[in-house]
């Protein structure tokens, strides 16, 4: 009794104490999540706060007229030497007929973008018939308009300290109030290729690029981490070199992106001749990256695959082979499906080893093949970030915000994989 | 653990050997290439309907506008520009003749002599020098920051890693903490610079223009210029190390946020950061001139710097577009007065020189920098 006594007194003197260390850790552990989870929104809330301006762009609309003999003179069209810039001038003229000194007149022009030219070469090289008419079109907004329609550019600051003097504010309220200002979803973002002119830049050409590196990268790696999975569970022989080799590779996961991307450079592009700046050799250097991810994650799958269903497929006379490619494999598949859609996540979001094979690069034109020059989604908003046009910045945060969109249905499809083809036993 | 050690080395090991293995394929193969075929013939099958510029940071903003406008003419297809920085696109393109090696080097500074002889053995003879227009280096503060008026003299002293003392001769490690210490006239405010690390073409010309020209104004070192030019290098050319001058990243965007966050605080920059920021950040008076687009044309102010491109004269015929991109670069359009380069924030050279330049391009007059 006297025992028991002494035991229950002791529980009972440190159960205070043993109470509040596990409230303390208790704390400390929803502290850090609170962190965590605050560091997180604060981090989407800038994003998408400076980002979802981008997804609008300003539009003027001007009564052009495609005058025939300005577009084609002596009656042949052609196309690329068609004063197109010419047409929106007069337009944009016409709306204020009373600017005519000619320095009042170059800043008049720069209300509306480059692009407004490229619109109208791109109606009338699909519809000829419409020379000579007048059509009243939307057309993009130079990006300092549109800064300013977003509140971007402070109009109370004085004139010397901004992009749009107080002249060219004044014709844009009166264009607003003619109502032929209006903010519209902005399409270039997504149908258009990088521009240094930042209303008509666009990331379509980096996530063709993105698209397809990941196509080289999930074409070679996942068969051939699948099959090196395999074999180094199932068949090699445990001896010293197989275990140099599974430490290797768990070491080629840690190493930095950087040295894969240089030695794409060396091998891919000095050694093997391949085109800088292709798809096809960021998808070869983005394949070693994500290889010895995909050969863990088939691994862990293999190795969750019960001994019993081996060893039932062997006692009823299957062949090694058989067991592997009949039981083990198909069992293993989703986990094995889950490591490479993750892997493929890491490489979408690399710019380090892009760096060295030359994708960082200006290209204007969507790649078309594996081989033309290209550049991926991190690499087109790093080369956003430095550019010195204040409308980048928001594109930049777009395009951040773009990325995630990708990543987030990645990883949302491997969470959906695994839920519903894992297999509990 | 000491398998695990072992491993990584082993590992590292097969990654230098696969390393070394990749650069001794790529000089035996430029070799084998020269001696099967020369240059031109490699070029005749040519497989790049594409100009392949690489270069400088500072010049990319240009480059790619006229790219970009070239491009849309719709005749050919839009150049790829790489931003690679001056140094390391000289060396791509000095590595040879053949499609698989850029046309056009962008250069914040001229191409050295020892870059011309890289070029002239590597095949690449006939180099075309294109001087683009000027650039200026500002020095900047938050709008709400004091206006200051900065002598070179007085941006060496407070920027140097060793400034002289009072006798000849003398070098004192840089104890000013704040602008009054280099200047009584300065305001009493702790130094602190955020500018370029090293690599950039930013900072060698800021080095070159700034800290050198302030380094002349002390007599004696001025004259170690040529009894001991490494030591007056050294000395001229070394910027302080005791966080005095914070290396800001290549990201000249984030430079300017910084600056806003701290009015205290100067950066350096190109000047279209600050053309493109200007209600948010100031350029400081050098030597009493302020940095505007005029000072700079003009020549007033005094930390600014020629811009350039190389061009491979035996690419010119050959790659589908490289004439049409030089015709465009070279344009009143583009480069002129007026141009639309001049809205990026490149300051035009002076009418004539424009005029001799662009005509040296249509001839596609070689460099006369003959290679040793």
């Amino acid at each position: 009794m006297a025992i028991e006594k002494t035991t229950r007194e002791k529980v009972e003197a440190g159960l205070a104490r043993r109470h509040r260390k596990e409230a303390l850790f208790r704390v400390v552990g929803m502290l850090a999540t609170v962190v965590g989870v605050l560091f997180l929104g604060i981090f989407f809330a800038t994003l998408v706060a400076k980002g979802s301006t981008a997804f609008k762009q300003t539009f003027v609309q001007l009564d052009i007229t495609l005058e025939a003999d300005v577009l084609a003179p002596g009656g042949t069209l052609d196309l690329g030497y068609a004063d197109f810039d010419g047409l929106v001038r007069s337009a944009l003229g016409k709306q204020f007929p009373e600017v005519t000194a000619r320095a009042d007149r170059r800043q008049l022009y720069r209300l509306v973008s480059v692009g407004a030219s490229y619109a109208l070469r791109d109606l009338i090289e699909k519809n000829p018939a419409l020379l000579g008419t007048t059509q009243s079109l939307w057309v993009p907004a130079s990006s300092d308009v549109d800064m300013l329609i977003k509140g971007n550019i402070d109009s109370n600051v004085d004139e010397s300290l901004r992009t749009l003097s107080d002249q060219q504010i004044g014709w844009v309220t009166r264009l607003a109030a003619r109502g032929r200002v209006e903010s519209r979803f902005n399409k270039a973002l997504f149908t258009n290729g990088d521009s240094r002119d930042p209303e008509l830049a666009g990331v379509k050409g980096a996530v063709v690029g993105s698209f397809y590196m990941l196509l080289v990268t999930i074409t070679l790696s996942f068969p051939i981490g699948v099959a090196a999975a395999i074999y180094l569970e199932e068949f090699a022989p445990r001896s010293r070199l197989s275990d140099l080799i599974e430490v290797n590779i768990n070491n080629l996961a840690a190493v930095p992106s950087i040295v894969f991307g240089l030695l794409g450079l060396a091998v891919f592009i000095d050694w093997m001749a391949l085109p800088r700046s292709a798809p096809l050799v960021g998808g070869l250097v983005l394949t070693l990256l994500t290889l010895p991810v995909i050969i863990i994650a088939s691994r862990a799958a293999i190795q969750a695959v019960p001994p019993s269903i081996r060893e039932a497929a062997l006692g009823i006379g299957a062949s090694n082979t058989q067991v592997v490619v009949h039981h083990v494999l198909p069992l293993a598949m989703p986990g094995m499906l889950t490591g490479a859609i993750i892997g493929m996540s890491r490489a979408l979001g690399e710019s380090a080893p892009l760096l060295m094979i030359g994708m960082v690069a200006f290209i204007v034109d969507v790649p078309g093949s594996l081989t033309d020059p290209a550049t991926a989604l991190p690499v087109q908003i790093y080369l956003w970030a430095d550019s010195p046009e204040r409308a980048f910045a928001e594109r930049t945060s777009a395009a951040i915000i773009v990325l995630l969109g990708f990543l987030l249905l990645m990883n949302f499809a491997a969470v959906v994989l695994r839920k519903r083809m894992e297999r509990k036993w | 653990m000491s398998i695990h050690k072992k491993s990584i080395v082993v590992s590292l090991l097969a990654l230098v050997a696969l390393q070394a293995c990749g650069k001794s394929g790529t000089e035996s193969e430029i070799k084998a290439k020269d001696a099967a075929q020369p240059a031109a013939s490699s070029l005749a099958r040519s497989g790049r309907d594409y100009v392949y510029i690489v270069g400088s940071s500072t010049v990319y903003p240009f480059a790619t506008v006229v790219a970009e406008r070239f491009g849309r003419g719709g005749e050919f297809k839009t150049p790829k520009v790489e931003s690679t920085g001056s140094g390391g696109g000289l060396k791509l393109f000095c590595a040879g003749v053949g499609v698989d090696y850029p046309d056009i080097a962008n250069s914040s500074r001229a191409i050295k002599q020892s870059e011309v002889d890289t070029c002239a053995k590597n095949g690449v003879t006939d180099i075309v020098e294109v001087k683009i227009g000027y650039d200026g280096i500002v020095i900047a503060n938050a709008i709400g920051g004091q206006a200051v008026d900065l002598s070179r003299a007085d941006i060496f002293k407070a920027l140097a890693k060793e400034v002289p003392g009072k006798a000849d001769g003398e070098l004192l490690e840089n104890s000013y903490k704040t602008w009054a210490d280099v200047n009584p006239a300065l305001p009493t405010v702790q130094i602190e610079v955020l500018g370029p690390p090293p690599t950039s073409g930013t900072r060698d010309a800021f080095v070159e223009l700034a800290m050198e020209g302030g380094c002349m104004s002390v007599a004696w070192i001025k004259a170690l210029k040529k009894s001991d030019s490494n030591r007056y290098k050294a000395i001229c050319h070394t910027i302080r190390e005791d966080g005095a001058f914070v290396e800001a990243g290549e990201n000249d965007n984030l430079i300017v946020q910084k600056l806003e966050a701290n009015p205290n605080a100067f950066g350096i920059f190109g000047f279209s950061f600050l053309d493109q920021n200007k209600e948010k950040v100031k350029g400081a008076m050098v030597e009493g001139v302020t940095p505007t687009f005029d000072a700079i044309a003009d020549g007033d102010y005094p930390v600014s710097r020629p811009l350039y491109f190389y061009v491979k004269k035996a690419h010119a015929d050959v790659i589908p577009g490289l004439r049409g991109y030089l015709r465009e670069f070279t344009s009143e359009r583009a480069w002129g007065e007026e141009g639309y380069l001049s809205d990026r924030g490149l300051i035009p050279m002076p009418d004539e020189e424009r005029a001799a330049l662009a005509a040296n391009v249509r001839d596609l007059t070689p460099l006369s920098m003959a290679s040793e």
